[in-house]
């Protein structure tokens, strides 16, 4: 397996990551091919955010290795993108959305440059892509929900990455971000970029994603959704609570979604 | 207004003045960062801290000269702010109480400490008790020397790494993200905190120089929503709550400077809060009579 | 009574009579009201006296207690309208009270009996001089003022302790019992504005804090429980009392600022020491988890691997430390370990797990 490490896009092997001695993830592999949209699911408490934090070497890992392409993520920042939970950061900051969408060019400036003209042509597309190039000024406490997210994503389109990690786009979002978010990812499926999103809305997994990882504390299943996302794997990952399980029907039935029209 | 006269004329009262601005424009400015990133309550913690780290440095060095002061009382500050960082790592006691026993057993030592200074028989002792309300008539050129040369190496590095620092308050996880080095940006940015406030001990005290760094921040953060805007405003009304406070204090008998200035920059804290344009108290009255809602526009991707 | 026997008793009842409530700032994560509270008294003393023209009506103690529960008010109310944070909202509050109190005592420090040095250091040393006849027996007035105070503390959680327990561990709880939780909270912040003015005068504004909150977090290092953990915090109080006002004799410095530095010290001691939560405790604790981690996290990864088509590779004795990341002296450590425990067998140069292994990480599977 790690002999044709550069055919993944994202490749965990035997990762475990211990807060204080309790775990959180218990040697876990997964591999992300180039290219797809890959859900991670499991219940609360199941590891998901540390999982993408620990593929950032954001947090310290007690055995294992996380490869973006081939090589260990310091030697990969330039070519991926990390979009936190929107709950994570105080909006009642004092600073613009511009500003904040200008923040995914710092690491290209390195230390100490500011940003100039570049920086804010670059932050005015990636507004324009997500639909809040008319909210550039406002200050950012001024922002519903889903306009915090798209603020989010227009500073993660900024680093032009290969790869974007995202923790929980959906949450908490208005119907019409949601489908935004839907066609921006889609979007970066046909580019040939790979996404990996913490999500938590089985309902959707088969619609919007084709790659799912489904993760307690273990792995328990890694792959395509069509083949992995099933009840017996769904059952494993939540253990007795399967209330969700008679929609599992349903969710072969996917609500209509309009087609991207990129 | 025969007081701004003398201000020109007078030179205690320049150096007062000049003493005090500098005081005001670094905790506010520092103290803006302390503000937006919760730890409004760690000042207070830091300049009670110091308390000792002055007496032991004056204890070992036998000398009142600033620099001993200012080295002496960011290392308490400092040694404080470990403990505090120690004891909820490891703990299940909260910030909050954490930083409580820090201020009050810190102080405490300060206190027996200065007690035991004063039964030194050495006239050089005087005055250092000055360190608990402070005093900004004490206020030596070569106090203002140190504390010009300090403020402006303070006010350097943090426009230097303004875009760091920005990062740091605002969302550190997607700096670390970044490749930035979050934890020594911490670092370095809590230096120029403590820094920020034991430069003004002398003039302000070690009991209410906290104050100095909420009020300015909390009032700037009224009437500004830019960062740059903020930080600026703050070193302002902290410069303007100084040397009104020092003024006061100078020629008047009988009033205590750090209090005084305390009270000048919780003035102009609470006229912001009631007068301040968008934010302000008055204002958000006016505007909830129109029923304001911040108007929500939701466009699809292209 | 000597002097020094009647100051070590009110030095011990001041003490005790703020490390009672101490416990429930504490459990209840508001610390840093006491010290908010403990300088806003100040200017309820000054102002009160201004008013009232006595230094020893009880209407004082009222009044400046009163003062106590208006800052609390005065921070929440700040903290409500969302333009300042809770604890920028503390942290202005009561500097400005108190600088407003300090301005007023050093302009007119004749009138009111106070001065600076008594607001930081309080006048505990000088409890003896200041006395009152009650029932023909001549008591220093501190003395019994704490006593009276303590007595309140004491009753007040005695009678209201369930609701107190309650409503700190479970607030909703207490709500739906009908419990009133605004009710228990300015209960609780009224016992500690009187409990501050009554100490403010012994030990000052600041070292209060001390007393308040260091003897109850040192006994939060000790124990679980609400009552077990008031007598500790009383003891703690005791002691930090006693060791204080001796040190402070022998040197000939504050008695307040000894008294302070010493529940530092029984904090730090407890700290370090402190059976199950104590630093060393921990540090052990870590190390010998460190090696019972390492080796279940062995074992996951066997069974992981077991029978499947990889396991010569992953599971071999000399490469297993590439997969994990680990250095190899390290997994050589843990593989020793292990076998040392029975949950692994060699095999060929291939790591097996035993069954007592394949328990050890069900076991862990199963957490």
């Amino acid at each position: 397996m790690s002999m044709n490490q550069s055919s993944s896009a994202i490749e965990v092997t035997d990762l475990t990551v211990a807060y204080q001695e309790k775990p959180v993830l218990w040697d876990i592999d997964m591999n992300v091919p180039p290219g797809v949209l890959m859900a991670i699911v499991g219940p609360n408490g199941a590891g998901k955010t540390t999982l993408i934090k620990a593929i950032l070497g954001l947090v310290r890992s007690a055995s294992g290795q996380m490869l973006i392409y081939g090589k260990p993520y310091r030697q990969q920042r330039r070519i991926v993108s990390y979009v936190p939970q929107r709950g994570s950061v105080d909006w009642d900051f004092p600073t613009t959305v511009k500003d904040v969408v200008m923040m995914g060019r710092y690491g290209a400036l390195g230390w100490l440059r500011r940003p100039g003209q570049q920086e804010k042509k670059l932050a005015s597309e990636a507004m324009e892509k997500v639909g809040i190039l008319n909210l550039a000024d406002r200050q950012i406490s001024q922002l519903s929900g889903g306009q915090q997210q798209r603020v989010f994503l227009a500073r993660a389109l900024t680093q032009d990455a290969q790869v974007y990690l995202m923790d929980e786009p959906f949450q908490g979002v208005d119907a019409t971000t949601e489908r935004a978010i839907v066609l921006l990812l889609q979007q970066f499926r046909e580019e040939g970029k790979t996404v990996v999103v913490v999500h938590h809305d089985l309902q959707t997994v088969s619609d919007y994603f084709d790659w799912v990882t489904l993760l307690n504390v273990r792995r328990i299943a890694s792959g395509p959704v069509n083949t992995i996302f099933n009840e017996s794997n769904l059952r494993q990952t939540y253990g007795g609570r399967i209330g969700f399980l008679k929609t599992e029907q349903e969710m072969s039935n996917p609500q209509v979604l309009p087609e991207p029209t990129l | 207004m025969q007081i701004f006269l003398h201000l020109f004329s007078d030179y205690t009262l320049r150096t007062v003045a000049i003493g005090t601005a500098i005081l005001g424009i670094v905790s506010g400015a520092l103290g803006s960062y302390a503000v937006l990133r919760k730890q409004s309550l760690v000042g207070d913690a830091i300049s009670h801290a110091a308390l000792p780290g002055i007496c032991l440095a004056f204890l070992i060095t036998d000398s009142k000269t600033p620099l001993v002061m200012i080295v002496g009382a960011s290392l308490a500050g400092w040694l404080g702010i470990l403990v505090v960082t120690a004891i909820v790592r490891n703990t299940r006691i909260k910030e909050d109480a954490a930083l409580g026993i820090i201020l009050a057993v810190f102080f405490g030592v300060g206190i027996v400490l200065l007690t035991l200074i004063q039964k030194i028989p050495n006239a050089n002792q005087a005055g250092l008790d000055k360190f608990l309300f402070g005093q900004a008539a004490a206020l030596l050129e070569r106090d203002i020397k140190t504390m010009g040369i300090i403020s402006i190496m303070v006010i350097s590095l943090t426009f230097l790494f303004w875009k760091e620092f920005k990062l740091l308050c605002f969302d550190p996880t997607f700096g670390a993200s970044l490749g930035f080095p979050m934890k020594i940006l911490d670092i370095l940015l809590m230096t120029l905190i403590v820094i920020a406030i034991v430069i003004g001990l002398q003039a302000v005290g070690v009991v209410l120089m906290s104050a100095m760094v909420v009020a300015p921040a909390s009032a700037a953060r009224q009437w500004t929503n830019r960062l740059a805007i903020m930080v600026c405003l703050a070193a302002l009304f902290g410069a303007i709550a100084g040397v009104t406070g020092a003024i006061i204090s100078s020629t008047t008998a009988k009033i205590p400077t750090g209090p005084m200035i305390v009270v000048c920059a919780s003035v102009i804290f609470l006229f912001s809060l009631a007068f301040a344009p968008n934010r302000g108290l008055i204002w958000q009255s006016l505007l909830k009579k129109t029923k304001f809602k911040p108007e929500i526009n939701e466009v699809d991707p292209k | 009574m000597s002097p020094q026997i009647e100051i070590l008793l009110v030095a011990i009842i001041v003490s005790i009579a703020c490390a009672l409530p101490g416990v429930f700032l504490i459990l209840r994560r508001m610390a840093l009201m006491s010290d908010a509270i403990s300088h806003s008294v100040l200017l309820g003393i000054v102002v009160g006296f201004f008013i009232i023209g006595q230094v020893d009506s009880p209407i004082l103690l009222i009044f400046a207690a009163g003062t106590g529960v208006a800052t609390v008010s005065l921070v929440e109310l700040l903290h409500r309208t969302q333009l300042v944070k809770e604890d920028a909202a503390i942290g202005i509050v009561f500097p400005a009270l108190f600088s407003i109190g300090v301005i007023l005592v050093t302009r007119y420090a004749n009138n009111v009996h106070l001065d600076q040095d008594v607001v930081l250091l309080g006048e505990i040393a000088l409890a003896p001089f200041d006395r009152v006849t009650i029932l023909g027996l001549s008591l220093p007035r501190g003395l019994v003022v704490m006593t009276l105070i303590l007595v309140t503390n004491l009753s007040c959680i005695v009678i209201f302790y369930k609701e107190l327990k309650i409503s700190t561990f479970d607030a909703g709880l207490a709500t739906a019992l009908g419990f009133s939780p605004v009710f228990i909270h300015y209960g609780l912040m009224s016992l500690v504005s009187i409990t501050a003015v009554g100490a403010f005068h012994a030990v000052g504004a600041v070292l209060v804090v001390a007393l308040m909150i260091v003897p109850p977090a040192t006994a939060y290092l000790l124990t679980n429980r609400l009552s077990i953990m008031l007598a500790i915090s009383s003891l703690v109080g005791t002691i930090s009392a006693i060791m204080g006002y001796f040190v402070a004799a022998k040197m000939d410095a504050s008695v307040a600022g000894s008294m302070a530095s010493m529940t530092g010290i029984c904090f730090l001691l407890t700290f370090l020491i402190a059976p199950k939560r104590g630093i060393l405790a921990i540090i052990y604790r870590r190390f010998r988890q460190k090696w019972e981690f390492s080796q279940t996290l062995l074992l996951i990864h066997l069974v992981n691997h077991e029978g499947k088509e990889n396991e010569a590779e992953e599971c071999n004795v000399n490469r297993i430390n590439q997969h994990l990341s680990w250095n190899q002296t390290f997994t050589q450590n843990v593989i020793l370990y292990a076998e040392k425990k029975g949950s692994i067998q060699i095999e060929e140069q291939i790591l097996r797990l035993t069954n007592r292994g394949r328990e050890i990480a069900d076991q862990a599977f199963a957490r």
